[in-house]
């Protein structure tokens, strides 16, 4: 009798223990601490990564942006207390907010200058939006699935992102009355690069596609479209991994 | 994974019988009714609450409490099997006597049902066949609650009508509860929140459920590895989603062959560049996409392969002037057949045989398909190809680039290697490969390229901004042109495939490329274990994608299932010895358990590879399967029968004896012969197939049922204790073996998985020496 008493006690004090780690203290966490440890983690990635990326180090208006965005406010509030983690969110709906050391990748391989004009496709949680309102002077951005539109246009409001401008609708055909884009982001391509967003990418100008399933990103495209028009693509496997030897320090 | 372990139920069953043996025989009645009637309420209910627990494989890796859905997941899949095994390992102990009769009727209500459940398949929705399944435990109880109290009239009349209304009870449930709940990651769930779609139709088959959507406002546009140059996009198109994932698309065809030109922006085209293209082979044709670029390309005679007739009817009922008469036309004959083996019987010539790109691209890079073994990217299905080409005719292949590179140089090698077989000298002659920014296209040829073929494909690839990965004397600066890889491994894998370097290169290359073939069918299997410790390094820094997840889930079965078997198994030994006044020796326990271990190996091992061997033979996978499934239980069941004469006369030894002996001489001619026999009756009508399929697989099957029930009616005279115990060690070698013969299969091919069970029974044999005489 007396054993069974101390085993439902141990049980009991288990289980509170294992309340308590789980639950995300929300009011005591520092986010700024958090973000910027997310930086460091995102820096190392880099270097780790820098033979495909052909740099050591992501452009420093880049690391600004994504120290200065709340990341946490993007994501659904019981995935908060992760939000700061390198690696992706589910959002609900089905999707994803991607893995910080590839928003980063994206965001800098798209090279973008202060003036230039960007469309995203694919809007998600917002922050990819963010992050590129930070940087240039007029970011828009269109999301297929309306509540997920919603959503994202609210935070962004609510963070004073006035130079995003967002709506749902169908992302194939990009945005004509702004066209042409000095950089388009393509979140949700699927078996094909569609020929309007190509259009619509000005001559000199840049497009970054992340390829894969919701949760890993398997390599991203570069599409290039240089100043006659004459497109190509690189593609960019984010992991130092060769195929063809033994030791991947070749 | 999750349904082999669910069998777990069976070994924990065993256990149960073990510890509480003493406490359920005495209450036999209402722990046999008990049993039942939880099976059939937990087939019902544990598939709804599994059903509403979200696990997602992809986030493992960073949520830990996906490890606990998981686990949960398991427990409820397991409970149906661990009531139904109780109610069999139950009435076994009770009446040993008539065991050979009861395991004869376990196997026959395992055939019945494996042909009933393929039925019913084609009858309803999977959800909707779990209300039957329910239903039929439920009457199982009905009928064995009349059995056993109907002289017990009063309890009977409270307990049957209660009995009888849960038998309805799970027709009475919404469909909403019963629909499998789709994840929310899969394509399908995908396309169904974007507004304007919806589902206009929904067909289930035992090949799966397809269901057809449609949006008006923004509309599908299905074209895989479209030109960067393209200036038109796909016309609107209708998808149709084979269980939810792996989409096929019907295009709207207005007359307009403007509206088409998407279609000569495919790497597929390119056979129509290279000459004039009069009679076409299409394999998997799908929503037909391949159909109406080769009636773009105004070739007149189309043959569109496809086998599942649910699609056909789409195309040619509902969908019919959607898609501009496509399989209604005088120029295309539309086939419902498997691929292969329409292939294989047909004696026609084709200018191409296009291959099609049907799996989706999320499920073909996370490998998952390393475990489905397919007979149409094997070295003897290319050598059929190659046989029914024209002279100046090709193979075209198309798939999904993959990065680093698998599927493409697979095929490549493959190709390579059947060119080599037909006895070519100088495969490089006959190949060409050309890959655009997500797919590649790979032509074989038996006659040699030509120059002028040459010119027009870096023509064609030229205008549309497609690399050439190989052509005969391709230089290397022309590699790696327009869509750009760190390295040009294209061509650095097909120009190594093709020269001295080839071993050294296969050894090198970090995915395994050997080609597949009829008795390693694995096409898809790319793991290598020397990779593994550097792909995790990779893992938590995004090189998660480069896990071939397939092989890895496999191994990870069967390690849980051997961790599982482990407690299962010896966990009941340490209870039996305590309670058990007379204490058996541990040589029977041994013996006995070794003995039942391997059976239950064997057992499926043969079976397992059987329906492998006959899916070539009777081309319809599902035909292979309801058809061997049925005949090993069924003929299994009456040899479990007739060896009750042995064992009645106490002759169980010679019983077992006799038994093997014929299994392994069948086993061994088989492996031979079964090669020749299908390939010389392959063009038999379906039917005749099936009956030498029944007949070839009876006498086996007859041996194969006798040695299970007489060594437990061997177990039932000397040492009954043990019964439930060796019902839960055969339940758990069940659930081994189906792992342990695909690992055989993948790495040493089907034929050794036939040959390790024959030595199994072998291994059986001499282990029953002593025990089974009662010595």
């Amino acid at each position: 009798m007396c054993s069974g008493i101390v085993k439902i006690q141990l049980a009991m004090l288990i289980c509170l223990i294992g309340f308590s780690a789980i639950k995300p203290v929300y009011a005591a966490t520092d986010y700024k601490q958090l973000r910027e440890n997310m930086i460091g983690l995102i820096k190392e990635d880099v270097r780790e990564t820098e033979i495909y990326i052909d740099k050591s180090a992501l452009d420093s208006s880049v690391i600004r942006a994504m120290s200065t965005v709340p990341r946490h406010e993007f994501v659904p509030v019981w995935q908060r207390i992760n939000a700061y983690e390198n690696r992706p969110l589910p959002i609900g709906h089905g999707q994803t907010i991607s893995q910080p050391y590839i928003v980063a990748l994206m965001t800098d391989l798209l090279s973008v200058k202060p003036g230039s004009k960007v469309l995203e496709v694919g809007t998600g949680s917002g922050y990819q939006a963010a992050i590129l309102a930070e940087l240039v002077d007029k970011v828009y951005t269109i999301e297929i699935i309306e509540k997920l539109a919603d959503r994202a246009g609210n935070v962004l409001k609510q963070r004073g992102y006035n130079n995003v401008q967002n709506r749902t609708g169908d992302g194939y055909y990009g945005w004509q009355e702004h066209a042409p884009f000095d950089a388009i982001v393509v979140t949700a391509a699927s078996g094909h690069i569609p020929p309007p967003l190509i259009r619509q990418l000005k001559p000199g100008g840049r497009m970054v596609i992340p390829v894969g399933s919701r949760f890993m990103v398997q390599q991203l495209v570069l599409l290039e479209k240089n100043n006659e028009g004459k497109v190509s693509t690189r593609q960019i496997l984010p992991v130092r991994f060769v195929p063809l030897t033994g030791d991947h320090d070749q | 994974m999750i349904i082999s372990l669910a069998l777990l139920g069976y070994g924990a069953s065993g256990t149960f019988l073990v510890i509480f043996r003493k406490y359920l025989i005495s209450r036999y009645v209402s722990m046999y009714l008990g049993s039942l009637v939880l099976f059939g309420l937990s087939t019902m209910i544990c598939y709804l609450v599994s059903q509403r627990i979200q696990f997602n494989v992809e986030e493992i890796l960073w949520d830990p409490y996906q490890f606990f859905r998981l686990a949960v997941i398991y427990i409820m899949l397991a409970l149906p099997f661990f009531f139904v095994g109780n109610a069999i390992g139950l009435s076994l102990f009770c009446f040993r006597k008539n065991m050979s009769r009861i395991y004869a009727a376990d196997l026959f209500g395992a055939g019945l049902g494996s042909l009933l459940i393929i039925i019913l398949l084609f009858a309803v929705s999977p959800g909707e066949a779990l209300r039957y399944i329910t239903a039929f435990g439920m009457m199982a109880s009905v009928l064995a609650s009349w059995e056993l109290l109907r002289y017990r009239r009063k309890i009977l009349a409270v307990l049957m009508p209660i009995l009888l209304t849960g038998t309805l009870l799970p027709f009475l449930l919404p469909s909403s509860w019963v629909d499998p709940e789709l994840s929310s990651y899969k394509g399908l769930s995908q396309t169904l929140r974007i507004s304007g779609a919806k589902v206009v139709a929904q067909h289930s088959s035992p090949l799966g459920q397809i269901t057809v959507v449609e949006n008006p406002l923004i509309p599908f546009r299905h074209a895989p590895g479209l030109s960067l140059n393209a200036t038109e996009e796909p016309p609107k198109q209708v998808g149709i989603f084979i269980d939810g994932d792996a989409m096929t698309a019907i295009t709207h065809y207005n007359g307009s062959q403007q509206s088409l030109s998407y279609l000569d922006q495919l790497t597929s085209a390119l056979p129509y560049h290279l000459s004039s293209i009069e009679e076409v082979l299409v394999l998997g044709a799908g929503g037909g996409a391949e159909a109406l670029q080769a009636r773009y390309h105004n070739t007149r005679n189309i043959r569109a392969i496809e086998l599942n007739k649910q699609i056909i009817a789409l195309l040619q009922g509902d969908y019919k002037e959607f898609s501009g008469q496509l399989y209604n036309d005088k120029d295309i004959e539309v086939i419902a057949e498997e691929a292969r083996g329409f292939v294989g019987s047909s004696d026609e010539f084709y200018d191409l045989i296009q291959l099609v790109l049907f799996d989706s691209f999320s499920a073909s890079s996370a490998g998952l398909y390393a475990l489905s073994e397919g007979y149409l990217y094997t070295v003897e299905a290319f050598q059929e190809y190659l046989k029914h080409l024209k002279p100046e005719g090709y193979i075209a292949i198309s798939r999904w680039i993959k990065l680093p590179p698998r599927d493409t140089l697979k095929l490549f090698a493959t190709a390579v290697e059947v060119l080599k077989r037909n006895g070519i000298q100088n495969p490089e002659q006959h190949l060409i490969l050309i890959r655009s920014l997500q797919t590649s296209t790979l032509l074989i040829k038996n006659s040699p390229i030509e120059k002028g073929e040459i010119t027009s494909v870096r023509k064609f690839c030229n205008l549309r901004s497609f690399d050439v990965g190989y052509y005969p004397g391709m230089p290397s600066v022309e590699a790696n042109r327009y869509n750009v890889l760190s390295e040009p491994y294209f061509y650095i894998g097909t120009t190594a495939m093709l020269g001295d370097a080839r071993d050294a290169f296969m050894e090198r290359y970090k995915f395994n490329l050997e080609p597949a073939t009829d008795d390693r069918p694995f096409f898809f299997q790319f793991f290598k274990w020397r990779v593994l410790p550097e792909i995790l390094s990779l893992v938590g820094k995004g090189g998660m994608p480069l896990l071939e997840w397939g092989y890895l889930i496999l191994i990870a079965t069967l390690v849980q299932a051997l961790f599982a078997s482990f407690f299962l198994i010896l966990l009941p030994l340490l209870f039996y010895h305590r309670k058990n006044e007379k204490k058996t020796s541990s040589s029977l326990k041994f013996h006995s358990f070794v003995y039942f271990l391997a059976l239950g190996l064997a057992f499926l091992f043969v079976e397992i590879a059987f329906i492998q061997k006959f899916i070539l033979f009777l081309h319809h996978p599902i035909y292979a399967i309801a058809v061997v499934l049925a005949a090993f239980l069924v003929f299994a069941g009456l040899g479990s029968l007739c060896s009750e004469r042995f064992a009645s006369s106490g002759r169980h030894s010679k019983g077992v004896k006799l038994a093997i002996l014929i299994i392994v001489l069948i086993g061994i001619s088989y492996v031979i012969l079964l090669g020749p026999i299908f390939s010389s009756l392959i063009s038999l009508s379906t039917i005749a197939k099936i009956i030498l399929s029944v007949f070839l697989i009876a006498p086996l099957a007859f041996c194969m049922g006798m040695p299970f029930p007489l060594g437990l009616s061997r177990l039932g005279e000397t040492e009954p204790g043990l019964v439930p115990w060796v019902w839960g060690v055969n339940g758990c070698a069940s659930v081994l073996s189906a792992v342990l013969a695909t690992l055989l299969a993948i790495h040493f091919g089907f034929n050794m998985v036939i040959l390790s069970a024959l030595v199994l029974y072998v291994f059986a044999a001499i282990t029953s020496v002593n025990w089974l005489h009662g010595r």
